[in-house]
């Protein structure tokens, strides 16, 4: 590891300890009340959904609408995890556990679904995950282990910011280093040309199911947190809706950004909760500004690149340094005029 | 025995034989040129022998191992690789990271190393970037390496790209029509690169291509198709002076 690296590691852990800090302080301060507390955790829930699918549609290149599918599994597996095992283990430990169960079981539908669905591409593995997310919903419907249409009760209540907060900031974490990798740049030869990937030796069908199931591993642990923060699984909140919502905050964000997704996550999360006051006007404004944005800025709010503290810094420097320029180029102009 | 070997390689789509009988020898160093006019078949046969196509019949042994069948990635491992008529680059990529791409199997770092940063993955990071840019330093591209392969001109995409295909390592170099859309001065270019590969890497090429003075110049032996079928072979001068080639590329 470089001496750089190191530095910025250091920076973006000293900023995200920061935030945490704040945000914890205000909700101990009661500063933010239990409304704003519940929102925040729904956007730490859709940023670890969003990030994770923007691996398969921003890194990957390819066009899922099955995600809700992945984040049920997840939610129901451990949630049934975390009923069995409630009274024997404490909180911690058991959404740890609970999770893990939900992010392999999630992972693991994943690698069922995504061996035949990614022999198809375009849109044509749109419409098949499309299906599989539906066939996911309807057969937790139907069956009795999941409760049914009646829903799951009796999740214990365990999923708390500080929780939420850290999962996230290792669900981030883990996708990063994944992305800048051999095996972040084979997934992203894959995105700019398949033949081209596997006429240089990149195992393709190996690294779309491994990108695949990733994503759908970390949809399982959204997944699972969110049923330990509302404590009630309904499956018909798992619908193709739920998908499109978290492909918008990817696309909004920039397919390829992960800090694109937590920044469009965070404005997607807000915005239908500070619109409540136009009533029903309120859906309507979220779709125009989607379409604004789509107009304005097709590629998402960050593109394909990442935001980072040096880029601010290397973009000040360069301003101070061509303001300093103009300064003195308008000194050597007036006392040319002088003479 | 030869490096790559097709024998009686055919290929049908629906009624059309766009490949009959095909045959072709390359041997070690060699460097063999592939022509014939327009939907002659040659670019089929490229994909039958990048396992990109299954021929229908015949065989095709590489290095002493049949690759009918085998997937394309599965064959750039055993030692061919290829470019393609139309520049096919990670446009979005930088020039380096093209590179690295192709450079892959010889990175032996695990995703779960990956994610935990293990010290295999900086170890085995560390050798990429520094093979790359040698490899990039022998093309005199080092200077692009953080360039987006999409912002490079024409001439050097294309370097670009057989520098991508030889950073797999390969024994056998397959050009698809390297030379078409260039300019004269980008054609020079070509052909210097070609023969800096042929000093510096121990390998065979075979080359598709319209461009007669830098097949006729710079090829050892010449194959030429029509048809699906081949009509003539032989050296530079011996094919010159075939009927069958004079009639297909002139008319009788």
């Amino acid at each position: 590891m470089t001496k750089k690296m190191f530095k910025n590691y250091m920076v973006n852990f000293a900023v995200v300890s920061i935030i945490f800090v704040i945000l914890s302080l205000m909700m101990s301060g009661g500063i933010l009340s239990k409304y704003y507390q519940g929102i925040i955790i729904f956007i730490l829930i859709n940023i670890i959904l969003a990030s994770s699918l923007n691996l398969v549609t921003g890194f990957l290149g390819q066009l899922t609408l099955g995600h809700a599918g992945f984040m049920a599994v997840g939610a129901y597996a451990s949630a049934l995890t975390s009923i069995v095992l409630k009274s024997i283990i404490s909180d911690l430990p058991l959404l740890l556990v609970s999770l893990f169960v939900g992010g392999v079981s999630a992972g693991v539908v994943g690698i069922i679904i995504g061996i035949p669905a990614l022999r198809l591409r375009g849109d044509y593995l749109a419409i098949i995950t499309l299906g599989f997310g539906e066939v996911i919903r309807v057969i937790i419907n139907n069956i009795e282990i999941t409760g049914g249409a009646q829903g799951l009760t009796g999740i214990p209540r365990i999923a708390s910011f500080k929780y939420a907060y850290w999962i996230a900031v290792v669900v981030i974490l883990v996708l990063y280093r994944l992305t800048h990798s051999k095996q972040g740049r084979a997934i992203k030869s894959i995105r700019e040309d398949e033949v081209a990937a596997e006429a240089v030796g990149v195992r393709t069908t190996y690294y779309k199911v491994l990108g695949f199931a990733i994503a759908a591993a970390f949809a399982g642990v959204g997944g699972g947190l969110y049923a330990h923060y509302i404590a009630f699984l309904d499956p018909n909140t798992f619908n193709f809706m739920r998908s499109v919502e978290i492909l918008v905050i990817v696309v909004l964000g920039g397919m390829g950004s992960l800090t694109g997704t937590i920044v469009a996550a965070t404005i997607l999360t807000i915005l239908p909760e500070a619109l409540r006051g136009f009533a029903e006007f309120r859906m309507l404004l979220y779709s125009f500004m989607l379409i604004l944005m789509m107009l304005f800025r097709p590629q998402g709010l960050f593109g394909t690149g990442e935001f980072k503290w040096q880029g601010i810094y290397d973009r000040t420097l360069k301003l101070r340094k061509a303001l300093m320029n103009r300064e003195k180029k308008e000194a050597v102009d007036g006392s040319t005029r002088g003479e | 025995m030869a490096l790559l070997e097709a024998s009686n390689i055919s290929i049908q789509f629906g009624g059309l034989k766009a490949v009959d009988q095909f045959n072709l020898q390359v041997n070690d160093n060699e460097l063999v040129g592939l022509i014939g006019p327009n939907g002659a078949g040659k670019t089929t046969i490229f994909n039958m022998l990048t396992g990109v196509y299954l021929p229908s019949g015949g065989d095709i042994v590489l290095d002493g191992k049949s690759i009918v069948g085998k997937k394309p990635y599965e064959i750039v491992k055993m030692g061919a690789s290829r470019t393609f008529q139309n520049i096919r680059l990670f446009k979005e990529l930088t020039v380096l990271d093209n590179i690295k791409i192709a450079y892959h199997h010889d990175l032996h770092y695990s995703t779960l190393s990956s994610i935990l940063r293990l010290p295999s993955y900086w170890k085995y990071e560390k050798i990429a970037q520094e093979s790359c840019l040698e490899f990039l330093d022998l093309f005199d591209m080092r200077d692009y390496a953080e360039t987006l392969a999409k912002n490079l001109p024409y001439g050097k995409q294309r370097k670009l790209e057989i520098a991508r295909a030889l950073a797999t390592k390969p024994k056998i170099l397959m050009l698809d029509e390297p030379a078409a859309g260039m300019n004269p001065h980008e054609t020079q270019e070509l052909m210097e690169t070609i023969s800096l590969i042929r000093k510096n890497f121990n390998i065979a090429i075979l080359l598709i291509e319209h461009d007669m003075s830098l097949v006729m110049g710079i090829c050892e032996k010449i194959v030429v198709l029509d048809y699906g079928r081949v009509i003539a072979e032989g050296t530079a001068e011996e094919t010159k002076n075939n009927k069958d080639v004079i009639r297909v590329y002139l008319g009788e």
